[in-house]
Order: C-alpha cells, then sequence, then structure tokens
C-alpha cells in the first residue's frame, strides 16, 4: 500500500515489575497518510505503552517498528532523538511546555533544533501556526501565564513545526474541559482533512474516537 | 549538535532560577577570591622572609676556611701509601684567610658572561670599646656602591647613607643591636681595636638593620680600605668574593668549578640555604591545598544546585527528548548551566581577589625586625590568576559532568507516564 507512514510489526511488550507481565501481545497495524486514526481501550490495556512504543521513546519491545517505511530496531538513542525531531510531532495529556521561554519560543524550539531554516524563518514559521490555530496574539506572553485550553494549543503548534511526517498524541484532551476539548478536536480534525496531516491519537473518550477516520481497539494488550 | 541553541536554552533556564545561579555563582567567587588573596598574600610573605636572606646572600661566596690540610704528610710518604692512616689531633696550618692572587680572580669574575655581578669584601673579628668593657663585633669591608647594586645594601641602612662610608674617611656604619649597646649615636665616634691590638677612632655614619636580631648586634660596615687600613693589609687584601649570578640555578656546579680554578672554598647559596627553600615550598603547599579545598566545597555547592534544577526540571527535560533533543544535547545544556556558573564566579572571583590583595596590601605592617617594609607585603602574580581561573573551570565542569549525565538519562517516558 501506498503512503505508509507508520508500521507495527506483530509488537510485544512485557513490564518486569513487580512480576513479568504481557502487556502488549502481537501487536501489528499500519497507518497511511493523511489517516486520522484513534486508540482506544480501557484503563491500564496498554494503549498509552504502544503510543510510547511507536514514538520511538521506548525501545524495550519485541518486533518491529518502521516509520516512513525505515525499520527504529537497532537505531542509536541520537539517530532516534532526531527521527523523533523531524517526523513526530507530539501532543501529551499534560502540556509540557517550557516556563522559562515566552509562547513563540515554546513553538520554535524543536525548529531551531532540527536546524534545517535559519532562526528568522523558524520564527516566521511558528507564527504560521499559531495563527492557524488562532492564537498568534499569545506568541509573546511567558508559557506558563496562559490558559488550559491555550496550553494545549501551543502544543499542538509545537507538534507541527518541523512538519511532521504524524503527530502523535497521549489523551490531548483527557485534562481540558468540554469546550476546550472540543476546540482541540476540531484542530485535529481540520488538520487531518484540510492539511492532509496524519494523525495517532490514544484516547480513552468514545466519543472523541467515534468521530475519527479508524478506531483501533486495545483490550488486555491486543487488538479487537 | 546546535551549539548556539544549547546556549540559548541553558541560559533561559540559568536565568529562571538567577537566585540559586546567584548563589551558586557566590560561593564560586568566593572560593576564587580567597583563593587569589590568600596566595599573594602567602606568597608576597614568603618573598619577603626568602629576600631576608637570600637577597643579601651571594649566589656564591669564594672565600678561604681555616681547616686542616687535605693533604697530610703521612698520607703523602710512599710507605704508607696504601693504608689507611689515622692521625690524632690534627690542627689547622697557619693558612692565610686571605684569597691568593685576588685581583686576577676578579679580573676572571669580571670576564665570566654567566657573572651578573661580584664584590671583594673583607671580614674581621674586632672589639668595641665602650668605657671599660670591649664588645666583640664584626667589621666587615665592603665595596659599598656593588653591595648597594647586587645586594639591596641600602634597604637595611636605615639612618644615614649607606654611600657615607665611602664619601666619609674612617667611617662606620653599625648594626642596630650594636649601637644601642655602644651607646653610639649618628656622628659619634666609636674606638675599636683589632686582634692584633691596635685602636682605631671610627665615626658612626649609619645603622644598619637587617631583621635578624643576632645578627644586626655584631656587625659593623666599612669602607675596604679603611678596613684593610685598621688591619694594616695592603691594597689586595681580601677574604671573601661575594658573586651573583645571571641565573642562581647554575650556582652549585659554578662553585666547583670556580673552587678547582681559583684554589679556595666556595660555597652555593643552594647549600647554605636550603631550609629557606624548604620553608617556602611549606608554605606554598599549604595555601594550594587550602584554596583548592575551598574551590572543591563551592564545586559542591553548583553540584547540589544542579542536581535540584535537575528534578524541578524533569518535565522539561523530558519534553526536550520527545521533541528531539538528544541525550547529548540535554547533557550540555547541564553543562553549559554548571560552566557558566563556574565562568561568571570565577571572573568575578578574580576581580574580587584583586581587591582584597589591594586592601592586605594597604594594612600598616610594621615590625623592628623589616625596617623597609610598612604594610603587608603581597604578590601579584598573574600565575595565581591563571591557576584559579583554570580551577574555578574543572571543577564546576566535574560539579555539573555528574547531574549531566543524570538528566541526559532521564527517561521520558517515566516522567511522561507517572502524570
Amino acid at each position: 500500500m501506498a503512503n505508509c507512514i507508520l508500521e507495527a510489526k506483530s509488537i510485544s511488550k512485557y513490564f518486569y515489575d513487580p512480576v513479568k507481565f504481557k502487556v502488549l501481545t502481537d501487536i501489528s497495524f499500519r497507518v497511511n497518510k493523511g489517516e486520522f486514526v484513534s486508540v482506544t481501550g480501557k484503563s491500564g490495556c496498554g494503549k498509552s505503552t504502544l503510543l510510547y512504543i511507536l514514538s520511538t521513546m521506548d525501545t524495550d519491545y519485541e518486533g518491529d517498528l518502521l516509520i516512513d517505511e525505515e525499520t527504529m530496531r537497532g537505531k542509536k538513542e541520537a539517530q532516534l532523538a532526531r527521527i523523533r525531531n523531524e517526523k513526530i510531532g507530539f501532543v501529551f495529556q499534560f502540556h509540557y511546555l517550557l516556563n522559562e521561554f515566552t509562547v513563540l519560543k515554546n513553538v520554535m524550539l524543536p525548529g531551531l533544533k532540527l536546524n534545517r531554516l535559519s532562526a528568522a524563518e523558524v520564527e516566521h514559521k511558528a507564527m504560521e501556526k499559531l495563527k492557524m490555530l488562532g492564537i498568534e496574539h499569545l506568541a509573546g506572553k511567558n508559557a506558563n501565564l496562559i490558559s488550559g485550553g491555550e496550553k494545549q494549543r501551543v502544543a499542538i503548534a509545537r507538534a507541527m513545526i518541523n512538519e511532521p511526517h504524524i503527530i502523535m498524541g497521549d489523551e490531548p484532551t483527557g485534562n481540558l474541559d468540554m469546550k476546550n476539548a472540543e476546540i482541540v478536536f476540531d484542530i485535529f480534525k481540520k488538520l487531518a482533512e484540510e492539511y492532509d496531516q496524519t494523525l495517532l491519537i490514544v484516547t480513552h473518550d468514545l466519543d472523541f474516537a467515534k468521530r475519527t477516520h479508524r478506531i483501533i481497539e486495545l483490550e488486555d494488550g491486543k487488538l479487537v | 549538535m546546535n551549539l548556539k541553541l544549547i546556549t540559548d536554552i541553558a541560559r533561559s533556564l540559568l536565568l529562571a532560577r538567577w537566585k540559586q545561579t546567584l548563589v551558586a555563582a557566590i560561593g564560586v567567587t568566593f572560593s576564587i577570591t580567597m583563593f587569589i588573596a590568600l596566595l599573594g598574600f602567602m606568597n608576597g610573605l614568603n618573598d619577603l622572609l626568602d629576600g631576608l636572606v637570600l637577597n643579601r646572600t651571594p649566589h656564591i661566596r669564594l672565600y678561604n676556611e681555616v681547616k686542616p690540610n687535605d693533604h697530610q704528610p703521612v698520607n703523602q710518604y710512599k710507605d704508607f701509601r696504601s693504608s689507611y692512616n689515622f692521625i690524632r689531633s690534627v690542627k689547622a696550618g697557619a693558612n692565610r684567610q686571605e684569597l691568593y692572587n685576588s685581583s686576577a680572580i676578579l679580573a676572571t669574575l669580571g670576564k665570566d658572561e654567566r657573572v651578573l655581578g661580584y664584590a671583594p669584601k673583607i671580614t674581621s673579628q674586632v672589639f668595641f670599646n665602650a668605657g671599660t668593657n670591649d664588645i666583640t663585633g664584626v667589621i666587615n669591608g665592603i665595596d659599598v656602591e656593588e653591595e648597594i647594586r647586587l645586594f639591596h645594601f641600602k634597604d637595611y641602612v636605615t639612618s644615614g647613607e649607606a654611600i657615607d662610608i665611602n664619601r666619609t674617611s674612617n667611617s662606620i656604619i653599625l648594626g642596630k643591636g650594636l649601637a644601642e649597646k655602644l651607646l653610639a649615636n649618628l656622628g659619634d665616634v666609636v674606638q675599636l681595636t683589632t686582634a692584633g691590638g691596635e685602636r682605631f677612632p671610627l665615626k658612626v655614619v649609619g645603622y644598619y638593620q637587617s631583621g635578624i636580631a643576632d645578627y644586626d648586634k655584631v656587625q659593623s660596615f666599612a669602607s675596604v680600605k679603611t678596613v684593610q687600613k685598621i688591619m694594616g693589609k695592603p691594597g689586595n687584601y681580601i677574604t671573601d668574593i661575594q658573586v651573583k649570578l645571571k641565573d642562581m640555578s647554575k650556582a652549585p656546579a659554578m662553585a666547583k668549578e670556580y673552587s678547582n680554578l681559583f684554589q679556595c672554598d666556595a660555597e652555593d647559596i643552594q647549600t647554605a640555604n636550603a631550609q629557606y627553600e624548604t620553608g617556602s615550598f611549606v608554605r606554598t603547599l599549604i595555601s594550594y591545598a587550602v584554596g583548592i579545598t575551598l574551590l572543591i566545597v563551592a564545586g559542591f555547592g553548583i553540584f547540589n544546585i544542579l542536581n535540584m534544577m535537575i528534578f524541578e526540571k524533569m518535565d522539561s527535560i523530558a519534553i526536550l527528548k520527545a521533541t528531539g533533543f538528544s541525550g547529548r544535547d540535554v547533557k550540555w545544556i547541564f553543562l553549559i548551566i554548571a560552566m557558566g556558573i563556574g565562568f561568571l564566579g570565577g571572573i568575578a572571583g578574580l576581580v574580587f581577589g584583586y581587591l582584597l590583595s589591594l586592601i592586605i596590601d594597604q594594612v600598616p605592617f610594621t615590625t623592628s625586625a623589616l625596617p623597609t617594609v610598612k604594610t603587608y607585603p603581597v604578590n601579584y602574580s598573574p600565575v595565581f590568576y591563571l591557576i584559579g581561573a583554570t580551577f574555578s573551570l574543572i571543577t564546576t565542569y566535574f560539579a555539573g559532568w555528574f547531574p549531566a549525565r543524570k538528566a541526559s538519562k532521564i527517561d521520558p517516558v517515566v516522567i511522561i507516564r507517572g502524570k
């Protein structure tokens, strides 16, 4: 199939503490370009664990993971960091903005790290992203002075700064009230439909999941 | 690795916690300040004490020791040449204290490239007459101009002019202690008796104070000519030649060479004053040890503050890693924070250290033992500043290295899942 962004090949994962326990069993699926996929399941079924494996941050698993048709097995920490920087954008349940920086700088950081564009170009792009999300008026503010909903939108802008192949979200609306959750969902939807952005969102919110293109449901570490 | 970005992040983290940063930097500043002041003061004192002896000690002294002849007749006799001869009660023969052929020796020294200068000298035991008492003393006939140039003689003449012993005939400079015993004021005439029993009146033109009281109680100085006249000796009579070299470390080898060449005894400064170098060395060692201890303590301060900062910034580190910063980048961020503290604190420390040295240099310090010193001595050698700067960077590097490594090993999954 063309344009396969992410492919999981029979991924299994164990937890060893306190006893050996199989969290994920033989998970295989693929995500294609432009898809808006949600991963759901009950709390503790391993959906977050799966996301961290897919995000390359967790390297302790069996099976194989391909991003952009390139295997992630046996890559060094620095190489994985580079792939995360270039190809993956993250939105977490908690916003994780750096309080020492302004909103604009927070968005720019991954772009500056990638070092493909000049600082001025990265700044221009960051402003574009903020505008797209309707929060350009916050650019000069310190990250700890804006509201929770705004923070999450800043986090989305940060995820998009390097034009990633895929944006991954771990309960991105979990900490937000209904209204802000709705705004964030609409942003994701818009990204998927208007900008052809691939999204993989972990959520336990079934309403949220139902409105995505595809649902991957996990139960006791297995695909349903 | 994008150094500019890393530095930028490090700077922002530093400024966000500027109070902690300041405390850590003050720790470094304090230790570098004390390091500089301590070493400057200690070495100033060392230089002073060494100078007390070394400045006026010739690098090589040529003289004739009163001692038994090495070549006893029994050893020369052919029947006993192969046996080991015990000789009891050997006495020194009638050898003279005079340096033989002194004018030729002086001419040779004058041509030697390694020699900075030389000063001939006559030393003789005399008695000073104070009323009915005879006080034993030593009179030194000196070439006063050369003594001033080579051995800082002028610094030790506390009253009167050193050069006056050349200008005024039959004049003498008395040791301070000796003058007090004789109750001799400047301009007074003192009587002295030579070992041969002749009496001479000499006019007091100055006091000499070396800082070593026992020495000042017996020493006196007159021109070479005056002493030759008192002793009834001719114009080429000299008992000592003091040589100052361009390079002091060559003294032991050159002393041997001169001893063979001139057929006299030659003593080098290293043999004569070994204990002074030992003293200086130990004092310097102690001050370095204290200074470096201060720096290490400051290093632990930085270590603590960075550790705390890393605990506080776990989330930030996790997100930096999640968005593509590698462990190495994170490690460098914290190393740069540590070294930034070390650098700023170190620079301030060097400045304050210099200022503190200046203050110490102004503190009055008068002691009768050291006539030329009015304030505490301080050495401003740039070497201490260099060592201080280097050590501030090295200690902060190591203080930062362990926390930075810890930060680089943080697993973002653990942090993010924990929420």
